[in-house]
C-alpha cells in the first residue's frame, strides 16, 4: 500500500504532485514539501539505519537537524554522500538513498552480533582492549576495526559539484525564521534596516509549521507565510532559507552554508551545490529555537520511538503519522500537546504516561502516572512496558512512542566566543549566559522564552534594541502563552541499556561506568564514552549525560556544567570550505610574459611561488630531462642562451633617502654605489641569519630597482615596509612592488652581447656598458627598456626588461636576433646547474639557518654603518672558528653521483650525528666538467680544500668518497663576466 | 576579526598579516655600549600576555600600512588601532 | 618607431569579452597606469599637482575621474593614475615631469590586468568574489581586496552597475576564471 501512514488532509505538502524515490532499492512515493524521513514514514518505513557500534536497528528520533539516527547515503555514483540526515533531506523526484552501517541487508545486519557482545564493547573499550601485544595493533586490530568502524561509505570519486564562497554585509543578522526571528525581521525590516534572515529549513516558520495553534486569526503556518511574503518585498531584507548559520566568529562575523542545489537531483550547469557565506553584521538576533530532549529508559532506541515534538511535526507539517497507534511518555505539559494533536487527527492514543502526579487530565484518552520501563519489537516498536505510580505494571501496544523530557534552548552559537550557558531552574534547562558574541541578542525559545507569544514579543524587542529603534514595534498577533510546566526527569531508575547518545551508542550504563572509573570532568566523560562526539554533537544527548553525571557525583547540573559548543552547528561538507579553491584552482597561477611562447617551444613547467616557470625545453630525440638540461647548459656556455627571469621579485625604491634606506636593509654598503651601477646585496634578519639576496641597480641618485628571490618577494617587501614605516619613519623613501610590471630575460653566454647589440638601440660595448652596469635604454627602435649587466650563470650576461605587455614580442625578437648564434632557451634546471657550477648561493644555501659568515660573505657585513642584523651577526655563537663554511664537493670517482642532503663525515671516524662535519645543499651533474658536483657547508670548510671525506646518506644507504674543493667550479677568476 | 583601520574603516583581519609585539618598533641604538645586549633583548625577550597587548599588523591586501593594534589576546577585543608610522614617530624614531 | 606588438593580459591579440544575460565581463586593455607617491615633506606640493591633474585629490578609499587622467588612492600619500594607453603610452614619464621633486613615479602599465564588470547582476557577482560591501559602496569608492587569493583593487564606477577590477597581471587567467565562475553561478 502506498503512503499508508499519510493522514488524509492537511499539512504543508503539495499533494497535487507526486515524487518517486528509492530507498534500499525499493521504490516509494512522496510529495513536494516532504523530507526523506517524512516520506518514508508515510510509506510505513520506520527502520532507516543501523547504529554505529552495536548495529541496533534505528529509525528517526527527530524531525530536524538534531537527528542522531536516520542517517543515509544519499545519491549514488560520485555524488553519494554518507551520513545525510533523512530528517532534513528535502524530497525530490528521483531521489536515491541507501541505509548505511550494515553488513547484509538493513533487516538482517550480520554485524548486529555486536549487540550480543555489548558487555565487551562498553566505554573505554578501545583503550582497554587493544593495548597488547603491541605488534597486533597494526596487523590485526586496526584492519578489523577499520573494516567495521565508520558511519557510511565514501564513493572515493572526485566530487563533481562545485561550491561557492560569498560575502554579505548587513546591519542585523537574524538567525532562525520561527516566531521570534520573524517578529525581529518584521520589526527591523519595516524600520528600513539592512536585514538578513537565515533559517536552516527549506520552509521558514520554525515551530509555527509544526503546531496547530493560531496567531490571531491565522494558523501559525499561514501567519509565517504572510510575514515572509511581506519581508520578501522589502529591498532591505534578504530572506535566506536552506541556510544554516554554522558559526559565530569574532566581531560580528558569521559563517553560513546555503544549500542551493541539494533539493534538486543535480545542480544546474555552472551552479554551485552550496555556498559558504561569510556574513559581516553589526548586530545579531539569535532566534534558533529549542530542541526537545528525550528520556532514557531500557531499549528506548527502537524505530518508532521519537521525540513527542517530532511526532507532532510529522503529523501537522507533513501530514504523516509514524503509526496508527501512538503512546506518549512525558515529564512536562508539552508532551500532552502531541497527544491532543494526533488525537484530533484520528490517530489512536494508546495512553499518555506522565511522571508527574499532577499531569493534566483529559477524557479523550488515558493519562497514566508512571514510567516506561522497557520496550518490545524486533525491527520496530510493538509494545511498551509501563510501571505505574500505583506499583502495577502494564504492557501497552503501540507502534510509535513520543517521548518528551523538556526543551533545551539552542544556545550553541552563544558559546562560540567563550560564552558558557547558565542553568535556568524554571524550565530545567541551560539558557544563554554571559560573553555572547559581540552584538548578539538572543530571543524566543533560544533565550528560554518558550511560549509563542513570548517568542514574538522577545523577537520584536530584541530587534528594537539591536537597531536602536525609537518608534513602536509592529503589532503582534494574539498567540498561546502557556507557561513551562516541567519536572526534571532524565532516566528511569534501574535502566542500563538505555540510550543517551544514539549515534555513538552511549548508554546510561556507560556514563555510570565512566564515573566508577574516576572520570569527573564533563569533558573527560565526553571523551571517554564518546558521548556527544558524533556528527550530531549530542544535541539530543549531552543534557541527559551530564544530568546523570551530576547525580552520581552528588552535584547540581550547573556545577557539572556543559562541554564547549564549537562550530559548525550542523555537519558541513568539507567541499564548501574549499569553495572554488580545488584541483587546478587550489591557488592562483602566475604566468610569465613568455608563457605562450614557452608552451610553443614545448617547455616543461614547474611551480615556483605560484609562478609556472619553464623547467627545461625538451627537443626531439631527447629521452631524459638530463639530456635537455645538459644541452641547454653547454649551448649557453658555448654560445648564448636565454631564460625568463620575470619572476624575480622587484621593488622600486625611490626618494632622497633611498640609498640610506638600502644601507639599512642590506648588510653591505650602498650609499656610494654610482648611478648606472648594480651591486649584489645580502639581506640579514635582525638575528643575523641571512634572509634573502638580490641586486640593487641605481638608475638615478634617488632611484633604485631592487630584486628579491622569486619565493621571498612578498615577505621581503613586507620587511622593507616594516623598516620604512616602523623603524625609520622620517626617511624620504617610497616603495612599490614592480615584479609584474616588467618582463625580464637573462641573455647569457659569450655571444650574448652580439645578440643584444642587434636589439638595443644604445652602445653596449664592454667599455660603454661594463660588468654590473645598468641603464634605462630603448630597444627595437624606441621601446623603453632596462638593461642590467649582471650574471647568475657566470658567463658574459645581461638581463633586459620591457613593460610586460611587450614581453612576448621581445622574447621572439631575441630568438630571431640570436638565431645565427643558435640561441638556446633554458629553463630553471639549467639555470640551477650553471649557478652551482659558478658557486652562487640560492635558496638551498640561504635556508634560514645560515649566516653571512657561513656563506663566505662575512666580510661583506659592514661594521661602519647600522643595518638590520649587523649587531647580532657578531654574536660569539655565530663566529666560531669551526663554523660551517660554504664549499664545493666533487666525487673522487667521476662516475659517482653526489646526493643532495647527504652529510659529510671524516674518512675514518664513526658515522653518526655527533661526528657530523657538514652537509650538501645543492647538487647536480655538470656537463662542463663531466661529473657530479655539489655545494654544501663544512665546518671550517674554507681551510679544508683538497681534503677527502665520506659523504653519507644513511637513509638511502649511499656512501661516496668526495673531495672538498672551492665552490667556484667554473671561471673562478670571473674573467668571463667581464669579457 | 574586524580591524578598524584608521584611514579605511572596518576591514577583515584576513586582509592583514601579523608580526607580533609592537615593541619591535623600539629597535636599540647600534652604537650604544650595550648594543649587543640590547639587541639580544630586542630580538628574543618579549612578553606573551593573556590580556591587552600592543601588536604589529600589516595591511598586506590593503593599503600596505603597518598598524599598531591594541588587542586583548583573551577576548580578541580591539581597543585602539594606529598607524605604526605615527607610533614610531611618537616614540622618537626618525631616520 | 619600434614594431613590437603587445599582447593582452589574457594572452590574446585583442581583449576578451564574455557576455551573460546579467553581466558582461570585459578585459580592458586600454589603460596606461603609473603610481605616484609623495616625497616626505612635499605632500602639499604633490597634492597641488594632483589637484591640477585630476581636479581633486583622491581621499583614502576613493577614486576621482578626470579627463583624460583618473586616479585612485592606494595607500597613505600614494595614488594610482590611469589614462588611455593609446594617447598616454608614456604616462609615467609625463607624470615624472609634472611631479618633479615632489613625488616618486613608477610605471605600472604592465603590472595589472583590468576587467570591467557591467550589468544588472554586478552586485550578485561581486558578492561571490570578495568581501567589499558592494551594495553599500558609493560610486567612485575604491578598495583593495582579495579575489581568489589575489590582491585586487575594485572600484565602483559611474553607472550603478559598473565595477572595475584591477588585479595582478600575471594571474589574469586565474582572476578571469574566478569572474567567469561567479558569473555562471549567479546567472
Amino acid at each position: 500500500m502506498t503512503q499508508k501512514n499519510r493522514i488524509a488532509t492537511g499539512g504543508q505538502i503539495d499533494r497535487s504532485t507526486t515524487h518517486s524515490f528509492t530507498f534500499d532499492g525499493k521504490s516509494y512515493q512522496g510529495h513536494p514539501g516532504d523530507t526523506l524521513a517524512s516520506a518514508l514514514l508515510a510509506n510505513g518505513v520506520r527502520l532507516m539505519g543501523r547504529s554505529f557500534k552495536y548495529h541496533r536497528p534505528r529509525g528517526p528520533l527527530t524531525a530536524g537537524s538534531e537527528e542522531p539516527n536516520a542517517l543515509v547515503e544519499l545519491r549514488d555514483g560520485a555524488r553519494q554522500e554518507p551520513n545525510t540526515r533523512a530528517t532534513t533531506t528535502e524530497l525530490y523526484d528521483g531521489l536515491f538513498a541507501k541505509s548505511q552501517n550494515r553488513l547484509g541487508s538493513l533487516k538482517f545486519d550480520l554485524l548486529s552480533i555486536n549487540d550480543r557482545l555489548s558487555n565487551f564493547l562498553t566505554a573505554g573499550f578501545y583503550y582497554k582492549t587493544f593495548m597488547w601485544p603491541a605488534a597486533f595493533w597494526e596487523k590485526l586490530y586496526e584492519p578489523i576495526i577499520r573494516h567495521a568502524a565508520g558511519l557510511g561509505s565514501l564513493s572515493l570519486k572526485d566530487d563533481p559539484d562545485v561550491y561557492d564562497k560569498g560575502f554579505l554585509h548587513c546591519d542585523l543578522l537574524i538567525i532562525g525564521g520561527g516566531p521570534a526571528g520573524l517578529a525581529a525581521a518584521l520589526t527591523a525590516g519595516r524600520a528600513g534596516c539592512d536585514v538578513i534572515l537565515a533559517d536552516e529549513d527549506f520552509r521558514m516558520g520554525g515551530r509555527l509549521n509544526s503546531e496547530t495553534f493560531s496567531l490571531g486569526d491565522d494558523s501559525g503556518a499561514d501567519w509565517a507565510a504572510g510575514i515572509i511574503a511581506e519581508l520578501e518585498t522589502l529591498p532591505n531584507v534578504r530572506v535566506m532559507s536552506r541556510t544554516t548559520v554554522i558559526g559565530a566568529f569574532d566581531h560580528g562575523i558569521y559563517g553560513a552554508v546555503e544549500r542551493v542545489s541539494d533539493h534538486v537531483h543535480t545542480p544546474d550547469a555552472g551552479k554551485p551545490r552550496q555556498i559558504l557565506w561569510r556574513i559581516y553584521t553589526k548586530r545579531t538576533v539569535l532566534a534558533a529555537g529549542a530542541t526537545e530532549r528525550p528520556i532514557a529508559f531500557e531499549n528506548n532506541d527502537r524505530p518508532g520511538i521519537m521525540l513527542a515534538s517530532a511526532l507532532r511535526t510529522y503529523a501537522n507539517r507533513f501530514s504523516v503519522t509514524a503509526d496508527k497507534r501512538v503512546a506518549i511518555f512525558t515529564n512536562n505539559d508539552d508532551g500532552h500537546r502531541t497527544a491532543a494533536d494526533l488525537h484530533a487527527k484520528g490517530i489512536k492514543i494508546a495512553a499518555v504516561v506522565d511522571v508527574r502526579p499532577d499531569a493534566p487530565k483529559t477524557y479523550d484518552y488515558e493519562v497514566l502516572e508512571g514510567q516506561v520501563v522497557d520496550t518490545r519489537g524486533r525491527l520496530g516498536l510493538s509494545f511498551v512496558e509501563l510501571k505505574l505510580a500505583n506499583g502495577s505494571t502494564r504492557m501497552l501496544e503501540c507502534g510509535a512512542l513520543g517521548v518528551s523530557g523538556g526543551w533545551n534552548p539552542n544556545v550553541n552559537l552563544t558559546c562560540h566566543q567563550r560564552g558558557r550557558p547558565v542553568w535556568n531552574e524554571a524550565i530545567a534547562a541551560f539558557v544563554p549566559g554571559e560573553h555572547l558574541p559581540a552584538g548578539m541578542t538572543v530571543a524566543g525559545a533560544a533565550a528560554g522564552d518558550m511560549s509563542t507569544a513570548g517568542a514574538l514579543r522577545s523577537g520584536a524587542q530584541a530587534a528594537k534594541l539591536a537597531i536602536d529603534l525609537t518608534g513602536d514595534i509592529p503589532d503582534l498577533p494574539q498567540a498561546e502563552d502557556a507557561p513551562v510546566n516541567v519536572k526534571p526527569f532524565w532516566y528511569v531508575e534501574g535502566c542500563s541499556r538505555a540510550w543517551l547518545d544514539q549515534q555513538n551508542d552511549v548508554t546510561v550504563k556507560d556514563v555510570k561506568l565512566s564515573h566508577q572509573e574516576g572520570f569527573r570532568s564533563v569533558e573527560h566523560l565526553k571523551r571517554y564514552t564518546t558521548l556527544g562526539m558524533a556528527t550530531d554533537q549530542g544535541k539530543t544527548s549531552n543534557m541527559g549525560g551530564l544530568a546523570i553525571m551530576a547525580e552520581l557525583a552528588g552535584k547540581t547540573i550547573p556545577e557539572v556544567g556543559t562541554t564547549i559548543f564549537r562550530p559548525p552547528y550542523t555537519p558541513t561538507a568539507i567541499g564548501v570550505f574549499g569553495g572554488r579553491h580545488r584541483g587546478q584552482d587550489f591557488h592562483p597561477k602566475r604566468l610569465t610574459p613568455s608563457h605562450l611562447w614557452a608552451e610553443e617551444q614545448g617547455a616543461v613547467f614547474v611551480e615556483v611561488g605560484n609562478w609556472l616557470r619553464a623547467q627545461w625545453f625538451p627537443r626531439a630525440g631527447e629521452t631524459t630531462w638530463r639530456e635537455s638540461v645538459d644541452r641547454e647548459v653547454l649551448a649557453t656556455r658555448g654560445s648564448v642562451g636565454v631564460c625568463d627571469v620575470t619572476t624575480l621579485g622587484k621593488v622600486d625604491v625611490q626618494g632622497t633617502d633611498a640609498a640610506e634606506f638600502l644601507n639599512k636593509i642590506y648588510c653591505n654598503g650602498f650609499a656610494k654605489l654610482d648611478v648606472g651601477k648594480t651591486r649584489y646585496g645580502l639581506m640579514l634578519r635582525e638575528d643575523g641569519i641571512a634572509k634573502d639576496d638580490g641586486t640593487a641597480a641605481r638608475l638615478a641618485e634617488d632611484h633604485f630597482v631592487v630584486t628579491t628571490t622569486t619565493a621571498n618577494a612578498l615577505p621581503v617587501y613586507r620587511h622593507m615596509e616594516f623598516v620604512r614605516q616602523c623603524l625609520f619613519p622620517d626617511m624620504d623613501v617610497q616603495l612599490i612592488s614592480t615584479t609584474e610590471a616588467w618582463a625580464q630575460y637573462a641573455v647569457a653566454g659569450p655571444n650574448s652581447r652580439k645578440v643584444l647589440e642587434k636589439i638595443v638601440d644604445q652602445d653596449i660595448s664592454n667599455e660603454a656598458f661594463p660588468f654590473m652596469a645598468c641603464a634605462n635604454i630603448t630597444v627595437c627602435g624606441g621601446l623603453r627598456a632596462r638593461l642590467f649587466r649582471i650574471s647568475f650563470s657566470g658567463e658574459l650576461a645581461y638581463e633586459i626588461a620591457v613593460p610586460t605587455a611587450y614581453g612576448d614580442a621581445l622574447i621572439r625578437k631575441i630568438m630571431e636576433a640570436g638565431a645565427e648564434y643558435d640561441i638556446t632557451p633554458y629553463g630553471t634546471e639549467a639555470l640551477g646547474v650553471m649557478r652551482i657550477e659558478k658557486g652562487h648561493a640560492a635558496g638551498n644555501e640561504l635556508n634560514g639557518t645560515t649566516t653571512a659568515q657561513n656563506l663566505g660573505m662575512g666580510r661583506m657585513v659592514s661594521k661602519k654603518k647600522d643595518s638590520i642584523g649587523s649587531i647580532l651577526s657578531e654574536r660569539e655563537g655565530l663566529n666560531r672558528d669551526d663554523d660551517l663554511r660554504q664549499i664545493g664537493i666533487k666525487p673522487v670517482d667521476p662516475a659517482a653521483s653526489v646526493p643532495a642532503g647527504a652529510h659529510l663525515m671524516s674518512l675514518t671516524g664513526p658515522v653518526d650525528a655527533a661526528h657530523d662535519q657538514g652537509y650538501v645543499t645543492s647538487a647536480c651533474y655538470s656537463p662542463n666538467l663531466g661529473h657530479s658536483i655539489a655545494l654544501g657547508f663544512l665546518k671550517n670548510g674554507s681551510e679544508r680544500m683538497g681534503e677527502r671525506m665520506r659523504l653519507v646518506s644513511p637513509l638511502t644507504k649511499v656512501e661516496t668518497e668526495v673531495e672538498i674543493v672551492s665552490a667556484h667550479f667554473i671561471d673562478p677568476e670571473g674573467g668571463r663576466l667581464r669579457a | 576579526m574586524i580591524i578598524e583601520h584608521p584611514l579605511l574603516g572596518p576591514r577583515d583581519a584576513a586582509e592583514f598579516t601579523y608580526l607580533g609585539d609592537a615593541r619591535l618598533i623600539d629597535r636599540p641604538d647600534w652604537q650604544s655600549e650595550t648594543a649587543a645586549h640590547d639587541f639580544f633583548e630586542y630580538g628574543y625577550l618579549r612578553d606573551n600576555p593573556a590580556g591587552w597587548h600592543q601588536e604589529l599588523w600589516f595591511h598586506e591586501a590593503g593599503d600596505r600600512s603597518w598598524l599598531v593594534i591594541t588587542r586583548n589576546t583573551v577576548t580578541h577585543e580591539i581597543s585602539k588601532v594606529e598607524l605604526a608610522r605615527d607610533v614610531a614617530r611618537s616614540r622618537g624614531r626618525s631616520k | 618607431m619600434h614594431d613590437l606588438k603587445t599582447i593582452t593580459a589574457l594572452g590574446g591579440s585583442e581583449p576578451r569579452t564574455d557576455t551573460f544575460p546579467h553581466i558582461t565581463i570585459s578585459e580592458n586593455d586600454g589603460l596606461a597606469l603609473a603610481s605616484v607617491a609623495a616625497r616626505l615633506g612635499s605632500e602639499d606640493e604633490c597634492n597641488k599637482h594632483m589637484q591640477d591633474l585630476l581636479g581633486a585629490v583622491p581621499a583614502p578609499g576613493q577614486a576621482v575621474l578626470g579627463e583624460p587622467e583618473s586616479g585612485f588612492w592606494m595607500g597613505p600619500d600614494q595614488w594610482m593614475i590611469e589614462a588611455p594607453k593609446e594617447t598616454h603610452e608614456l604616462l609615467a614619464d609625463d607624470l615624472k615631469d609634472r611631479f618633479t621633486g615632489c613625488a616618486s613615479v613608477t610605471e605600472q602599465s604592465g603590472a595589472w590586468v583590468c576587467f570591467d564588470l557591467v550589468g544588472a547582476g554586478m552586485e550578485d557577482v561581486t558578492e561571490r568574489l570578495c568581501a567589499v560591501p558592494i551594495r553599500k559602496m558609493q560610486t567612485l569608492e575604491a578598495r583593495r581586496t582579495i579575489i581568489h587569493q589575489l590582491g585586487c583593487f575594485v572600484i565602483r564606477h559611474t553607472g550603478a552597475d559598473h565595477l572595475r577590477v584591477i588585479g595582478p597581471r600575471a594571474s589574469a587567467g586565474t582572476l578571469h576564471h574566478a569572474l567567469m565562475t561567479a558569473a555562471e553561478s549567479t546567472a
